[in-house]
């Protein structure tokens, strides 16, 4: 009875010691977690740790750390995606490879929602968070505290799916998981709950980091920065942020109807009693499709202003770049239906929205023009981040082809949930979020650290990226169209599938290098950071605000509050500068408004993984444990009245003289 | 350097692909009826259609970037260079001039190849009733009062209305060569109207993940002559056993790469008894008490006997 009400239904059986894979890598996980603990401890940084990093509410600090989760998180969901090519290159006729379908089934699973919730979602959020502000003139976002809690939850979900490998088992169900294989009636083991509770909790997160950069970005700008005056990535960003506000609630919805189906035997979702499956397929893609555009516009963004500062040149039509980004957030809300033309929908509605996606084509193709003609008269230099950009722009077409090609109701019945479309969406997932996101990263690091990552070991990943990418996903285009299903554990000889296969593992081989230079251009440039050290705040000769000063940013961002009349608002400046010369005069500091660290957000998120837990184990304790630490936690936090500072003008002389 | 590369990389990979794909069977490609026919036409039409922009760009992508590059000290260089009305008109007219011949083609074509939509002169359908099954395809014919499963007959150039639904999570029904899918879901009923025109086996399966059986959901779609077809059924009612609500029950079960089998007759209704499951409180055992159980499964189990088809 007790044992009950601790653990509910979690009991030493959850382990699977059997399962040596697995087994294998909890061991790993868990060496790697003890050794991260070790260092520290070793170190002494414990205290560092918690006044520095976890109670931190500096944008650029959560930045970092969101972006460390999305590579830590990139190398579990390539680990999967290496599993899933490995089993596919071998399980062929009488060999049925070495994963059993009910562990390739979560692979699979755990491979898509790792890599849009807990690796591209953060990685967007990380560049929001090291860029945004920077580029409009900013000491932080509009809601500093609700920031961090933003971040906590997004690690407690990416948290939950990764102790799932462990303690019992991942869903099984594809990364939407459709009822009713995810009803209780096909699933009834706690797979789907995981599913559930990762991603209600890191939502939660994401919807509130969508209120906080919207703001931001409608309320903080710096004086002069006109919408029409902001970068381009502030655009996206903002965007971006409008359809997370709207689309995140939607999927909160979904998934906790999911859970109430499964919690509490109700019939939302199950054919039974009036309930229906297809009402679920509607409602998680009337969140799943603004969700690729709240991904892919960012890039779009990070696209722009790397082809302006490495093509040095003005972004090519502004005015119609902002209204083509304004296009397509519009357009990415009426067009969720084309994931299921094939559910048995009229002539009209399929050629509605067949037609409504197609247009969307329109405002995308006017970027790539744009992009284009940026470059057309320019002096493009081939640094690391314009090199993703090359890259993106043909793949990015291909993909785009694909993509409208799908649009069209009566070839989708051919190539729908074929390979053909698995291609399709690496195609533009790769070769436009993922490449833009590594631009992105490179181009702003110097910015936040202080100094540039080593140039020729980024150029050895991208090109093993971009020919693994190529390797890896071509013949899955020519697969679709010889009849394969996506999500097969096994098939047999005469499909004649076989070495197309093993072509995209060998892909996989170069992506996998390709990763394996990145990890070594970190570690190199931190042994080198003396020599790579930028000691200009402007290495790369930017045109925006960031790069107006120091490298890496004063934790207080902008000693001044910049004033803006131009578009390239440090371009301008600059080139002001050199008609009449620098400043002479010694600047006057004043005391700056700043948030107090806190480590609410923190708390609240910890409180909210046991009450997941909890829910996904069914234990009453952890339930009240979880709700009750976080209710208490956050009327704890509305009591204090002590949650700002100053920073003394003497202060941020000193910190202005050392940069 | 780095795009003279980047092209020589391409060569290889189009080489390589062309090699790889003279070998190899292009389902989508190579239709066996009029409606997968019309598809492929429509695939190729619109990536064509579609290839007169998307290949000028690959190209100009890499021209601009190889002739802009800094190192080239003949390249004009225009800093302030951002805005050009005639260029933006254009390149927003050329993508809509193409949407919009897509998008007519979209339209007609969504409706002529509807797949609740009879097709056109070709004779009267035979209709068959799929139930796809946790994780096999049961195939009821009506109008010969027979069943089959995991493998499905029809005549050659007649058309066939396919009338969906499953006992199972979502699945899509798909023969690729004769076109299109469509879903087969619980409590649901779809329609997909096709045809063969040329005799041969062609590979069946399901296109949506159901569950762990699902890799091994295929069957074989026979088109062969009438003169086959009607010998075909005569077989199927000499030689099986019926297939009753027990039978129907015990063959629900779930089943990983079962075996071919058929069915001499059919339950009165069955398909829409399986429909009504999951809509009308009290049916989950198909309106038939499992009193008599042990005593009816084992009978059944034996009814069920595996055909030689395959």
């Amino acid at each position: 009875m007790l044992e009950k009400f601790i653990f509910g239904n979690l009991t030493l059986d959850a382990i699977p010691f059997h399962v040596p894979i697995i087994m294998g890598a909890g061991a790993f996980m868990a060496l790697a977690v003890l050794a991260v603990l070790g260092t520290i401890t070793y170190l002494g940084k414990w205290k560092y740790l918690w006044t520095e990093w976890l109670t931190t509410i500096d944008h650029k600090k959560i930045g970092i750390m969101y972006i460390i989760l999305a590579f830590v998180m990139l190398l579990r969901g390539f680990s999967d995606a290496v599993m899933m090519r490995a089993q596919q290159a071998i399980a062929v006729g009488h060999s049925y490879g070495y994963l059993p379908p009910e562990h390739y089934d979560q692979i699979f699973t755990a491979h898509g929602v790792i890599m849009i919730f807990f690796m591209a979602m953060p990685l967007m959020f990380g560049l929001l968070n090291l860029a945004v502000p920077l580029q409009i003139g900013a000491r932080d976002v509009a809601f500093p505290y609700l920031n961090s809690l933003s971040l906590w939850l997004t690690v407690v979900g990416a948290v939950l799916v990764n102790l799932s490998l462990v303690i019992g088992k991942f869903a099984a169900t594809g990364w939407l998981a459709y009822p009713p294989l995810s009803g209780l009636a096909y699933s009834p083991d706690v797979g789907v709950d995981y599913y559930i509770w990762a991603l209600q909790i890191s939502g939660i997160g994401s919807l509130l980091s969508g209120i906080n950069f919207t703001t931001t970005i409608l309320k903080m700008r710096c004086p002069g920065m006109t919408l029409m005056k902001m970068p381009v990535f502030t655009w996206t960003a903002l965007c971006a942020m409008v359809l997370v506000i709207l689309a995140f609630p939607v999927l909160t919805v979904t998934l906790g109807m999911l859970f109430l189906d499964r919690f509490f035997d109700m019939h939302f979702f199950t054919a039974s009693y009036g309930g229906n499956a297809m009402m679920y397929v509607n409602l998680i893609w009337a969140w799943g499709h603004p969700e690729v555009y709240i991904l892919i516009l960012p890039a779009f963004g990070i696209f722009s202003e790397v082809v302006a500062t490495f093509s040095k040149k003005p972004l090519f039509g502004y005015p119609s770049m902002v209204w083509a980004t304004i296009a397509i957030t519009f357009l990415s809300f009426i067009v969720w239906l084309h994931h299921f033309f094939t559910m048995g929908a009229g002539a009209n509605v399929n050629a509605f929205f067949g037609i409504a996606t197609m247009i969307i084509a329109v405002p995308t193709g006017v970027k790539i023009f744009n992009w284009l003609f940026t470059m057309y008269r320019g002096k493009i230099t081939f640094s690391v981040p314009m090199l993703w950009t090359t890259g993106f722009i043909s793949t990015f077409a291909i993909g785009g082809m694909t993509g409208v090609l799908m649009s069209v109701p009566a070839v989708d019945f051919q190539v729908h949930n074929s390979v053909f479309l698995v291609a399709h969406f690496h195609n533009v997932i790769i070769g436009g979020v993922v490449f833009g996101y590594f631009a992105g990263v490179t181009y702003w690091f110097p910015k936040i650290f202080g100094f540039k990552l080593n140039e020729t070991l980024g150029k050895c990943a991208f090109w093993c990226w971009i020919i693994g990418f190529y390797l890896a996903f071509i013949p899955l285009y020519a697969l679709g169209l010889m009849g394969m299903t996506r999500r097969l554990y096994h098939y047999s000889a005469e499909t004649g599938w076989h070495p197309f296969l093993i072509v995209a593992a060998i892909g996989t081989c170069f992506v996998a290098l390709g990763v394996a230079f990145q990890i070594a251009q970190v570690l190199v440039s931190i042994k080198n950071r003396k020599a790579y050290r930028d000691v200009t705040g402007d290495p790369w000769d930017g045109r925006t605000l960031e790069w107006s000063i120091p490298s890496p940013a004063p934790f207080y961002n902008f000693a001044f509050t910049p004033e803006v009349s131009t578009r390239d608002a440090f371009w301008d400046m600059k080139e002001k500068r050199a008609q009449e010369g620098p400043v002479t005069q010694t600047p006057i500091y004043q005391d700056i408004h700043m948030p107090k660290n806190t480590g609410t957000g923190f708390i609240i998120a910890m409180f909210s993984g046991v009450f997941g837990f909890g829910m996904i184990w069914h234990s009453p304790l952890m339930i009240s444990v979880g709700l009750l630490g976080m209710a208490v936690t956050w009327i704890a936090r509305s009591f204090n009245f002590h949650t700002d500072y100053y920073v003394k003008a003497a202060e941020v002389a000193r910190v202005e003289t050392q940069a | 350097m780095s795009n003279k590369g980047m092209i020589q990389w391409r060569n290889v990979l189009l080489l390589g692909l062309t090699l790889l794909l003279s070998g190899c069977d292009m389902v989508m490609l190579n239709p066996k009826g009029m409606v997968a026919a019309a598809q492929k036409s429509l695939l190729l039409d619109a990536v064509g259609l579609m290839l007169l922009v998307v290949i000028p760009v690959i190209l100009l992508s890499v021209f601009v970037v190889w002739a802009f590059r800094s190192g080239n000290i003949n390249a004009k260089y225009a800093p302030e260079w951002a805005h050009s009305t005639l260029l933006e008109t254009i390149w927003w007219t050329i993508p809509c001039i193409i949407v919009g011949i897509l998008a007519v083609m979209t339209w007609f074509t969504s409706h002529s190849l509807d797949p609740h939509r009879p097709l056109k002169d070709t004779g009267k359908p035979i209709t068959v009733q799929v139930i796809a099954l946790n994780w096999q395809w049961l195939f009821i014919y009506p109008e010969q009062k027979i069943a089959s499963v995991n493998f499905l007959q029809m005549p050659v150039d007649v058309p066939v209305r396919f009338l969906i639904t499953a006992d199972a999570p979502m699945n899509s029904f798909q023969i690729p060569q004769l076109g299109g899918q469509i879903y087969a879901m619980p409590g649901m009923g779809t329609e997909l109207n096709l045809i063969a025109n040329t005799l041969g086996d062609y590979r069946g399966m399901s296109a949506n993940f159901s569950g762990d059986g699902f890799a091994g959901m295929n069957f074989i779609a026979r088109a062969s002559s009438q003169e086959d077809f009607d010998k075909w059924v005569a077989s199927v009612k000499k030689t099986s056993k019926p297939l009753t609500i027990q039978a129907y029950k015990t063959l629900a079960k779930p089943t990983e790469e079962g075996p071919v089998q058929s069915y001499s007759a059919v339950a009165d209704g069955l398909f829409d008894k399986v429909m009504m499951k999951y809509m009308q409180p009290g049916m989950e055992d198909l309106g038939e008490k499992d009193t008599s159980q042990t005593k009816d499964t084992v009978k059944d189990t034996t009814a069920a006997t595996a055909n030689e088809e395959r």
